[in-house]
């Protein structure tokens, strides 16, 4: 135990190491270096990442480091993957946007790092202490990086927003934790999941699993701790929006299937149930909620929290396919979110940037490209075939059927009905209206790095099942972790 | 002939073609003409191909021909394509009509013609799909994906309440469809496998039976459409572009029947029989119902939407009545369907691209500045109320006689539906075409043009011919629709056994 370090463990937490020690090296060249020291930390920001990806491309499978705190299977290195692709992605989508809007701060970049970093650690946490420590280096990354703008009221207000109840959800988080520690007398998962199976289960450690759910699902924003998501979404600056929306979830939904899939196993039963109501409770509220929005952003927000309950249909599954399903529906998710952020960060006329809905309208005749590729993307998010949003749902309905769910599969399938009515309002907003007035006016070219990822997620959307054998072999690879 | 992919070649020509037209410029009037072009020769070649399905189909088998399968995702479902004598004409019926939709949109669609046509295209790939798909996945990826082209196709060139009309199309018809998803995933765990030829042949346990029909009903109901869940179809057709309006009523609401045929009658066949009574009954309310709905329009459109969920309902019928005469009756009153439809959307088209008016009430004594267009007008709308020597009458008769035999009273009911459609149809006929022309702004009306002609005629020959000798469409069907008919009563009989032992 008093082993200061154990060597090999090194090469397996070589990407978090990257990136940790990265952040550090970064924040001295943003300090010491020239005035606009911002574009080479964005891009070193973004080589790091790319270092920590090679890295972690290179670390063996099915390992556990630092005395079984830390592991890295199948399942983890896939979502490492999507994460660290999601956060290179949104910082590159950033660069334009930041320049325009007289907005360089060379801590953006470092903050995704540092995030990263968190997320990284909660994808590999295997014991409660890594999972808080994760958790926490990465939700304080993004609660900064929400109030970024300090001069926009706005953008404070988000960040504050998001503090407090963060900072609540972390508090219940770390109540069940201790919880669960004193009913069972371990941190690690697989000692947890080993005491629950050798006793019987107790009210007491079904009440820190209760309290861990919530503070998992506050980071997912999972009704009913959605609330944050809608007003942090709005206020913060669109590119940070944009990586809110993808990273983040990947790791938080992570880390809820391997804290209920081999901690909690044995009480699978308990939380099916849970599971099952905060997915049905964000399906339905997603779609309803996102009805009335008109500012694009809180759109995104509320569709954002309908799609967190469909891949929590897979987890309550509790199978093998079901977590399958929810692999496939996070990479499916975040391709999909990515593309349709980089066309909100693209909304920008001469005087600035616009975010309402009603600024789309009849985009088709003055973008016919752009409006046809945020077409296939809204298309996709409402789950029409053959776009890669309907393999995505049709993989945790699949699940859900097999586990004899079926109310849950109806009543998500019927939400999915209701959520297409406001993806292809924005159709009908974009192809059958007619523009008038300042809203007639064309956007600007869209920036070369935001056309690059537009083009990836078009691709991905509308061809997924060209390529959706091997997608689906990695995935199927990744979800056997647990099995 | 099988050996070279015919089915994925006729079925993905059409995107071949919209993606052309996607990189054809269409800012000029030059430019505009050769999309137009591209798309009509796209779609005319796609047909002569696909006779080349017709003419290696090979009439005596009941299996599936011309397959491919190549598996997909993981083995999870397979690229599975084939056709048999029921889904061979559907697929030539598509192509068949598709150059008239191009042609009849040559010059009443001045406005994002590019867009206009790729749609269109894409369409046609996606209901060629239908027919031919052999995997349950790979039919409804078709099968939905229809909805996004249709959607537009409404929404963006269609008329005042086209935003309405294409919002209650999408959420009705896919409120119908994700049922049947959750179905298809449960018969997947059932049989393991997503495979149709399989699945044909696995029986399903008499309680699964019900709750998997009803999905399937929800969704083929709606498509149909059948009473009461068919108001989307006045909207939608009313509001579309004319080909918009041929498309939906040729074939898109064939798929319904299709789907009928395809899954529930020999997929579930206890519960076809046990639920028959409740499509009988919905049958019956279509045909008398919208058929008295139809006499009291005053939308030339409208009237016919109407009239074609009473002819579904004779569709419906024949159909659940499971003998051969009522399936085949079924079957060759939607090929029928769809070219009189199709061809009365066209005629209504020909006079709205003239006069921007759908009113009954607009029109009157046509005939004396327009005689060969109420020529055409007067065979269409004997073959829409079934006037033998019309392909109508074979239809609607075959499906009274395999109604008589499972029913009389439900022949009865039915019949008086033939005398209803007379009534209407004739008395739109009369009130547009007939009477005095004393209107001031019809007596500069021009007759047929030569391109109107040419998507005209070739339907006037298709249904008087089909009227007279329908055995190359029987000769098709017959040996597949025997199969079916033979399996289900082995299933029903099999089921009645069980249930005597267990007495």
């Amino acid at each position: 135990m008093l082993t200061a370090l154990d060597l090999p463990s090194l090469y397996v937490i070589g990407p978090e190491l990257w990136l940790g020690i990265g952040a550090m090296v970064l924040l001295m060249i943003g300090v010491f270096g020239r005035r606009n020291a911002t574009t080479l930390v964005t891009g070193l920001a973004v080589a790091l990442i790319v270092v920590a990806g090679v890295s972690l491309w290179r670390a063996p499978d099915d390992v556990t480091a630092l005395h079984g705190a830390f592991i890295l299977d199948p399942f983890a290195k896939f979502m490492k993957m999507l994460a660290l692709v999601g956060s290179a992605v949104t910082i590159a989508m950033s660069v334009n946007f930041m320049r325009r809007e007289k907005f360089e701060k060379f801590e953006y970049p470092i903050l995704v790092v540092l995030a990263t970093t968190g997320m990284l650690l909660m994808i590999s946490a295997n014991s409660m202490l890594t999972l808080y420590l994760g958790l926490e280096l990465q939700s304080l990354a993004l609660y900064v990086c929400a109030a970024l703008n300090r001069e926009s009221a706005k953008a404070s207000e988000a960040g504050l927003k998001y503090f407090v109840l963060g900072a609540l959800s972390s508090g219940m988080l770390l109540y069940g934790i201790t919880l669960v520690y004193g009913y069972t007398g371990q941190t690690t998962f697989a000692g947890i999941a080993e005491a629950i199976s050798a006793a019987d289960r107790s009210l007491g450690l079904i009440f820190g699993l209760v309290f861990i759910l919530a503070g998992i699902a506050f980071k997912i924003s999972a009704v009913p701790f959605h609330m944050w998501t809608p007003d942090v979404y709005e206020g913060a600056p669109t590119p940070i929006t944009a990586f809110f929306a993808a990273a983040p979830k990947v790791a938080a939904m992570a880390l809820m299937v391997r804290v209920t899939m081999q901690a909690f196993e044995p009480v699978a039963h308990d939380w099916q149930q849970i599971i099952s109501f905060v997915s049905i409770a964000s399906m339905v509220l997603g779609a309803f909620a996102a009805i009335g929005q008109t500012n694009i952003k809180r759109l995104m927000a509320y569709s954002s929290i309908g799609h967190m309950g469909y891949a929590l249909v897979g987890l309550a599954a509790g199978t093998q396919a079901g977590v399958n399903g929810v692999i496939l529906y996070m990479l499916i998710y975040m391709v999909m979110t990515l593309g349709t952020f980089a066309i909100i960060i693209g909304m920008r006329r001469k005087d600035g940037m616009v975010e309402e809905i009603a600024d789309l309208t009849g985009l088709a005749t003055r973008h016919p490209v752009l409006a046809s590729v945020l077409t296939v993307l809204m298309f996709s998010l409402a789950g029409i075939p053959p776009l890669a949003g309907f393999f995505a749902k049709y993989f945790v309905f699949v699940a859900a059927i097999e586990a004899n769910l079926v109310a849950l599969a109806v009543i998500g399938v019927l939400s999915s009905v209701v959520g297409a009515y406001y993806y292809i309002r924005i159709i009908k907003v974009m192809w059958f209206d007619e523009a008038e007035g300042a809203v007639a006016e064309k956007f600007v070219p869209l920036a070369s790095e935001l056309k690059l990822v537009l083009a990836a997620s078009f691709a991905f959307v509308a061809l997924f099942y060209v390529f959706a054998g091997p997608v689906f072999d990695a995935t199927t690879a990744a979800a056997a972790s647990f099995f | 002939m099988t050996d070279w992919n015919i089915l994925s070649i006729v079925t993905f020509l059409p995107l071949v073609g919209a993606l052309i037209i996607a990189i054809i410029p269409a800012d000029s009037d030059i430019a505009r003409r050769n999309i137009r072009n591209t798309a009509f020769f796209t779609t005319v070649f796609t047909f002569l191909i696909s006779l080349l399905i017709w003419y290696g189909f090979d009439n005596s088998s009941a299996g599936f021909q011309m397959v491919e399968k190549v598996e997909w995702i993981g083995g999870f479902m397979n690229y599975h394509m084939g056709v048999d004598g029921i889904s061979m004409l559907f697929v030539i019926l598509t192509t068949f009509l598709m150059p008239f939709c191009i042609l009849a949109s040559w010059e009443s669609v001045q406005h994002r013609v590019k867009e206009y046509m790729i749609a269109f295209l894409v369409l046609e790939t996606f209901m060629i799909g239908v027919f031919c798909a052999l995997d349950l996945v790979l039919f409804y990826i078709f099968f939905e994906a229809g909805l996004i082209p249709m959607y537009l196709i409404i929404g963006v060139w269609g008329g005042k309440r086209r935003v309405y009309a294409s919002f209650k199309f999408f959420l009705y018809t896919l409120l119908g469809s994700v049922l049947m998803l959750l179905a298809m995933m449960a018969m997947y765990w059932n049989a393991g496998t997503t495979d149709i030829p399989a699945l044909l042949t696995h029986a399903f346990p008499a309680g699964m039976q019900t709750w998997l029909w009803l999905a399937f009903f929800a969704s083929f109901a709606v498509k149909m459409p059948m009473w009461p869940v068919h108001t989307w179809l006045p909207d939608a057709h009313v509001e579309a572009p004319t080909a918009g309006s041929v498309v939906l009523a040729a074939i898109l609401l064939k798929m319904g029947g299709y789907g009928f045929l395809r899954f529930s009658l020999p997929m579930f066949p206890i519960a076809s029989m046990e639920l028959a009574p409740i499509i009988y009954t919905l049958s019956i309310v279509a045909i008398i119902y919208t058929s008295l709905v139809a006499l009291m329009q005053e939308d030339i459109k409208k009237l016919i939407a109407y009239s074609s969920v009473a002819h579904m309902g004779y569709v419906t019928l024949g159909i659940f009545t499971a003998n051969i005469y009522g399936i085949q009756g079924g079957i060759y009153q939607m090929l029928s369907h769809g070219l009189v439809s199709g061809a009365l959307f066209l005629c209504v088209g020909v006079i709205y691209d003239r006069m921007h008016t759908r009113e009954i009430a607009a029109y009157g004594g046509l005939v004396h500045r327009m005689p060969k267009y109420a020529v055409a007008f007067m065979i269409f709308t004997m073959a829409n109320v079934g006037l033998p020597g019309t392909s109508g009458f074979v239809g609607e008769f075959l499906v009274l006689l395999g109604a008589f035999q499972a029913n009389t009273w439900l022949a009865f009911f039915a019949a008086t539906g033939v005398i209803l459609s007379a009534a209407y149809a004739l008395w739109l006929y009369r009130r547009v075409i007939f009477g005095v022309l004393e209107k001031e702004s019809l007596k500069q009306l021009m007759d047929l043009t030569p391109r109107e002609k040419v998507i005209l005629f070739p339907l006037i020959a298709l249904v008087i011919f089909f009227g007279v000798y329908p055995m190359p469409v029987f000769d098709v069907t017959e040996a597949s629709v025997q199969a079916l008919i033979n399996n289900y009563q082995a299933a029903i009989e099999a089921a009645g056994q069980v249930a005597a032992s267990a007495q």
